[in-house]
């Protein structure tokens, strides 16, 4: 398969990648990874005139915490150096149980958190993990930059709100208040596989009571999802048994799963109540044990 | 270098042409391009290096798996503009028929194979497994090939030759245990 003719540029700075949009007119699409855009443009699902290519910009490729604790990840961080972060293993129990279930060894060597995000996929596994976390994404075009909140983000399946000349130049997680816990939970058939169904979540705690918390879920609707009401339950209360099942119910119900071959819409569902009740137990018996 | 009569005809003017330099295996080469050349198509077409296969075409299998820059990547989903100035090994840099990589040695040795097909991407992903943990846990080693279908082995032997390749290159004969 090949993909159909396009014109390929690989800019030195983020002003240029930005002006070669701009001259794209809508036509032009940014390649980081390429482990959904070759594919698509190889199945010519996609066909841009233009392909900026933003490996050659320096200085993204980072992941890093600012003092206060907000964890920054570059456009061009890939999915296997957030598998080997001692950072994320230290700090952001979420985002480090995801990264070694997104794809392959192979594809993770290659794609990106930011990537991801831009790709929108219902199914991508980062999504969920930023939701639950309540980040955003920090775009830049030629007015300069501006800060979308993930919620903003991703706007449905395969589709995100940047403008036609705006690059995704970070994503970031804003620092926690409390002490972060949570984890990452993915049904897959087999390695690489997208998620059957995925369930990200993203607490704080003080003192033994939740202060904070996000739920979304992966592979279980048209897009991510925010289980808005699930996280809510949690806030102000220890983790025990009967708000964790509360949460867990919750979430099952927030999810808007379709039966297909990966399984039917009620199985998956039970899968969604089983991963966050799994998570919850697991995180409250660490802080229990450490209270 | 001519550039794929195989698969296409000559662009005509008003296509692009990218010149790009890759070392290929150690080597330099030049070849002037389409940009929408896979990186695949270039060694398989460009190169005669036959030695990448493709598999799937969709990016699941592994097959066409090439180390860039040291490390594993889908060659049917990369650009060949995207490795200009970088470096690609492919089996064939390995070692030859006549002085084997000790991952190719412990392959054949151990029945690490049966119709060769997804080979190539194995030994290249082991290879690099094994450059940065150089005394892999058997999980380690599944871990790192999870990437790589096979379809005829049941992946046991695979996961054997690459073990006995690590302690071949520690320099030590499996025979030695511990
Ligand atoms: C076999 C296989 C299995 C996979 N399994 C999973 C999985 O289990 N879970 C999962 O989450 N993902 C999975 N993926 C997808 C993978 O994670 C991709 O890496 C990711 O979706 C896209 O990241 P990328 O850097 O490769 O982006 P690209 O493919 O380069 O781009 C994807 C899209 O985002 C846009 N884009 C990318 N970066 C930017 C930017 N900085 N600014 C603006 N636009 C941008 C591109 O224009 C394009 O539209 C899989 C992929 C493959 C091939
Ligand atoms: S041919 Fe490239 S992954 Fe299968
Ligand atoms: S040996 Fe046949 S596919 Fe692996």
């Amino acid at each position: 398969m090949y993909p159909s003719r396009f014109r390929y540029e690989a800019p030195r700075s983020i002003d240029d990648a930005v002006g070669l949009l701009q001259a794209g007119d809508g036509e032009a699409k940014v390649l980081a990874g390429g482990q959904s855009l070759v594919p698509l443009l190889k199945l010519r699902f996609a066909s841009p005139e233009m392909l900026v290519d933003i490996n050659d910009l320096p200085g993204l490729d980072y992941h890093r915490a600012d003092p206060d604790g907000t964890i920054r990840v570059g456009a061009l961080c890939r999915h296997v150096d957030l598998e080997r972060s001692a950072l994320l293993a230290d700090r952001q129990p979420t985002m480090a149980a995801a990264a070694p279930m997104v794809a392959d060894p192979i594809v993770r060597n290659r794609g990106t958190l930011v990537g991801s995000l831009c790709h929108a996929d219902p199914q991508g596994d980062w999504a969920s993990v930023v939701t639950a976390l309540g980040g955003h994404v920090v775009a830049q075009g030629p007015d300069g930059r501006r800060t979308i909140p993930i919620g903003e983000f991703v706007s449905g399946p395969f589709q995100n709100t940047l403008a036609y000349d705006e690059i995704a130049v970070e994503a970031v997680i804003p620092a926690p208040e409390g002490t972060p816990a949570g984890g990452y939970l993915k049904l897959e058939r087999r390695v690489g596989d997208f998620a059957t169904a995925g369930t990200a979540v993203a607490i704080e705690t003080s003192g033994g009571v939740v202060t904070r918390a996000g739920i979304a879920l992966t592979g279980v609707g048209g897009s991510t999802i925010d289980a808005v009401e699930a996280a809510r339950v949690l806030v102000g209360r220890p983790l025990g048994a009967e708000v964790i099942a509360e949460a867990a119910a919750l979430a099952a119900q927030a999810a808007q799963p379709k039966s297909d071959h990966r399984g039917s819409a009620k199985y998956k569902r039970h899968v969604v109540q089983t991963f966050v009740e799994r998570i919850l137990t697991r995180v409250g018996d660490t802080t229990e044990r450490a209270a | 270098m001519a550039l794929f009569e195989e698969i296409a005809a000559e662009p005509s003017e008003s296509v692009p042409v990218r010149r790009v330099t890759i070392s290929v295996n150690g080597e330099r080469r030049t070849a002037d391009i389409e940009p929408r050349l896979l990186l695949a198509h270039l060694l398989r077409q460009g190169l005669k290096l036959t030695g990448t296969h493709m598999g799937c075409d969709t990016t699941n299998c592994g097959a066409c798996t090439v180390l860039f820059d040291g490390k594993p990547v889908k060659s049917c989903t990369m650009l060949a503009v995207q490795a200009d100035g970088h470096e690609v090994t492919t089996v064939e840099g390995l070692g030859g028929a006549s002085e084997l990589h000790p991952v190719q040695e412990s392959f054949s040795d151990e029945h690490g194979l049966q119709c060769g097909f997804c080979t190539p991407g194995m030994m290249l992903a082991a290879k690099a497994l094994l450059d940065e943990v150089p005394d892999p846990t058997e999980d380690e080693v599944r871990w790192a090939l999870s990437g790589n279908l096979c379809r005829c082995t049941g992946y046991q032997n695979i996961v054997k030759s690459v073990l006995s390749a690590a302690q071949k290159l520690q320099g030590q004969s499996p025979a030695d245990g511990s």
